[in-house]
């Protein structure tokens, strides 16, 4: 049962409601040339719908605020830079690849089993990141969070100076410079994705959203899902009721990790390149506010938030706003340069304002309602 | 203010202090301590080996105790909102960067520039000073009106992103303040004439500066803090707010008052920094503010004496990784340190003073 306001949806008309959203999502591009701005735009969008639904596991069920999420943004994103790319020069190694890629020196995998290999380093990454914030309290566990988001971004910067073992020049990354060209998405049963037609590009970040939600919806339903809830709520009286400290944060920080991973893998061939640059904290404040914005735990309201977070960032601030700070107010500077303050500002707003988000949780809003009418009770106690 | 600050620790955590808690506990601060030794000491080896004496790594602990005062000035202002509200102040950096760039546009409005005489240049300092500090209280004060005092009944998380929230803003004012590249300014003190070598050491006028301004302001805060009326209060509040209230202390302003001056410090620190380094950026305020942070956490949170050795440390660590390592490796040293810190042993070298530790 879903709640606007104090309406009561109906359990058919959610359902009938999602179905038709899905319907819309699928045939949009459909209206639009192959290789329009909206549909690059929404491609974008839908990729990092998938983050920030992986970061909503972290931070909206488990409650803890993992400000490095960016960390697995890259990892992910170098993971289709090593697999997919001319990069290793000198090796030579093709594994169910289009005809065309079969004749480009260095490691060539097929998407899906980068895929596979990015979930899994992620979620290995994310336990790695996690295992040390296991006895931290909430506010610390945002800091390492984002020290180990700050270092790996410094690895990537200095990887191009970084020689590895193997191989007579290989580097870990190609710093600033980024590795390019990346190899584009090649799917059996379909043609080799190419940058002319984007809706295939489209079609698969939507499928990866769907594949996401579904999981997103049925981990929160299961018993892992009421452990994560538990924990955030109030983790003595978890632990004391039997929920496993030490591995339901972990699987928490892993399953997030991999979604992240997954939309990284992604996000590296569909932008054709993998550049240290991409990863800066600003990207994790970027996901962070999607799902504050949409609203803490609530599926709907993060695929909400993120959507309207990337249309307002590559679509609202450079083409249609740009201009206005000197157009309405005569001041000399573009929109698209303070677009991570207005981010910031907006998490400001939102935490002061509706803390729950646009579309909320029912339990997390209880949750924040409690207690501030709690302390309500306190002020009344002790004028 | 209950709400969010009477959450007991994590179970785990009261099974790791059972026990031979002091043997873990001393095993934490030396291993520590060891683990803060490694990079001067393997230095000072190299430096032996290769040129026989150890003015090397000599020059980079002084530059980098003169460099860690500015942190220390920071670091403090971390501490004293972490001790009163339990919330990392994730502006604080933001307002330092504010604090740089306030000084440099005064000082450029006040007309100090090259030419300017000895006496009207100190004296001319000393008000940019004043005007740097005073604005970036006014600013912290401001920003704890508006993006922390309502949630301060919320979950404890609320503020924190209200915090980064708030220094993504104020970045982006320094931002379109200065522009998005380093600006050179003026370097008014002539920072890197050197006054006097004393065994090697080089002691330039921005390390002299450095210390003038710091060593009065620290200690005049510790004054403050121990003894002043409204320092008490302070204490008071970050022991039990509650209890302070009952006391009739004003909890509200005694939380104004300690963002003041965390901010004025955070001021000081920025017109010590435009000075020294000659160099202001947009980005130097969410750097200085991690290092600071890793300082204030090192010392202890919460502690005022550890924000100030953690803030020297920390400088030194700069100081050695920028000269004998690389720059850009710098974060990632500190970080790691961070980390390790945070994860073996959260009460930092002297202690936290928090309510959570007792």
């Amino acid at each position: 049962m879903t709640r606007f306001g104090g309406f009561r949806i109906p359990i058919w008309a959610n359902r009938a409601l999602a179905a038709a959203v899905i319907v819309v999502a699928i045939v949009f591009p459909l209206f639009f040339q192959q290789g329009d701005n909206w549909v690059d735009d929404m491609t974008i969008a839908l990729a990092y719908v998938v983050m920030a639904l992986g970061l909503n596991i972290v931070v909206g069920y488990a409650g803890l605020l993992d400000l490095g999420y960016v960390a697995f943004f890259a990892i992910g994103a170098y993971t289709t830079g090593w697999f997919m790319s001319g990069f290793f020069s000198d090796a030579n190694v093709h594994v169910f690849v289009s005809e065309f890629t079969k004749n480009l020196p260095g490691v060539h995998f097929n998407f899906l089993l980068v895929v596979v290999v990015a979930i899994v380093l992620c979620a290995i990454a994310g336990i790695i990141i996690g295992l040390p914030t296991l006895r931290l309290r909430g506010d610390y566990i945002a800091i390492v969070t984002l020290a180990f988001g700050e270092i790996i971004r410094v690895f990537a910067i200095e990887g191009d100076t970084i020689k590895l073992p193997f191989g007579e020049d290989n580097h870990l990354t190609a710093g600033r410079q980024g590795i390019s060209p990346i190899d584009k998405i090649d799917l059996p049963f379909f043609e080799q994705f190419t940058s002319l037609n984007l809706r295939a590009w489209y079609w698969l970040a939507l499928a990866l959203v769907l594949i996401v939600l579904f999981v997103n919806i049925r981990l929160r339903d299961s018993r892992l899902g009421r452990a994560w809830i538990a924990l955030r709520e109030d983790e003595v009286a978890a632990a004391s009721m039997g929920v496993p400290l030490v591995k339901t944060k972990l699987l928490a920080y892993a399953v997030g990790a991999g979604f992240g991973g997954m939309s990284g893998a992604f996000l590296g061939s569909y932008f054709n390149t993998v550049n240290a640059d991409q990863f800066q904290f600003g990207f994790s404040i970027f996901i962070l506010a999607m799902i504050i914005l949409g609203g803490l735990g609530s599926v709907w309201g993060v695929v909400v938030g993120a959507v309207a977070l990337s249309l307002i960032n590559y679509t609202l601030i450079p083409d249609v706003l740009n201009d206005a700070p000197n157009k309405l107010f005569g001041l000399d500077f573009n929109l698209t340069e303070v677009n991570y303050g207005i981010f910031g500002f907006l998490l400001v707003l939102m935490m002061v304002l509706r803390p729950e988000g646009l579309l909320p949780e029912r339990r997390r809003q209880l949750e924040l309602r409690e207690t501030a009418q709690d302390a309500e009770l306190v002020e009344v106690a002790h004028p | 203010m209950e709400a969010s600050t009477s959450a007991p620790p994590p179970p785990t955590a009261a099974i790791s202090t059972r026990g031979n808690g002091q043997v873990r506990d001393a095993a934490g601060k030396y291993g520590l301590i060891a683990l803060l030794l490694v990079l001067p000491v393997a230095y000072g080896i190299k430096d032996l080996s290769e040129d026989g004496n150890l003015v090397g790594i000599a020059n980079n602990l002084f530059a980098g105790l003169s460099n860690g005062s500015i942190l220390a000035l920071i670091a403090v202002g971390y501490t004293l909102v972490y001790g009163i509200i339990e919330l990392i102040n994730f502006a604080h950096g933001e307002v330092f960067m504010i604090g740089s760039f306030t000084a440099v546009s005064f000082w450029g409005t006040i007309g100090l520039g090259l030419t300017t005489g000895t006496l009207p240049l100190i004296l001319g300092l000393l008000l940019v000073l004043v005007v740097a500090m005073l604005t970036c209280g006014v600013l912290n004060v401001m920003i704890e009106r508006v993006a922390y005092r309502p949630l301060r009944t919320a979950p404890k998380l609320a503020p924190l992103i209200t915090a980064v929230g708030m220094s993504f803003v104020l970045q982006n004012v320094g931002l379109l303040w200065i522009g998005g590249s380093p600006a050179s300014v003026d370097d008014l003190i002539h920072a890197q004439q050197n006054v006097f070598t004393f065994l090697g050491i080089r002691v330039d006028r921005a390390d002299l500066m450095a210390f003038a301004v710091t060593i009065p302001l620290v200690a005049a805060l510790t004054w403050f803090v121990a003894k002043a009326r409204l320092g008490k209060a302070m204490r008071a509040t970050a022991q039990d707010p509650e209890a302070a209230r009952l006391m009739g202390i004003n909890v509200d302003t005694t939380i104004s008052l300690t963002f003041l001056i965390g901010g004025m410090m955070a001021g000081a620190a920025g017109l010590i920094y435009a000075l020294y380094q000659t160099t202001i950026w947009y980005f130097q305020g969410f750097n200085a503010g991690l290092l600071a942070f890793t300082a204030a956490v090192m010392g202890g949170i919460g502690n005022l004496r550890g924000a100030v050795i953690g803030g020297l440390i920390i400088g030194c660590i700069q100081q050695i990784s920028d000269n004998r390592i690389n720059t850009s490796w710098t974060p990632a040293i500190v970080f790691a340190y961070l980390i390790l810190i945070m994860v073996f042993r959260p009460q930092g070298l002297i202690g936290e003073e928090t309510r959570e530790a007792g």
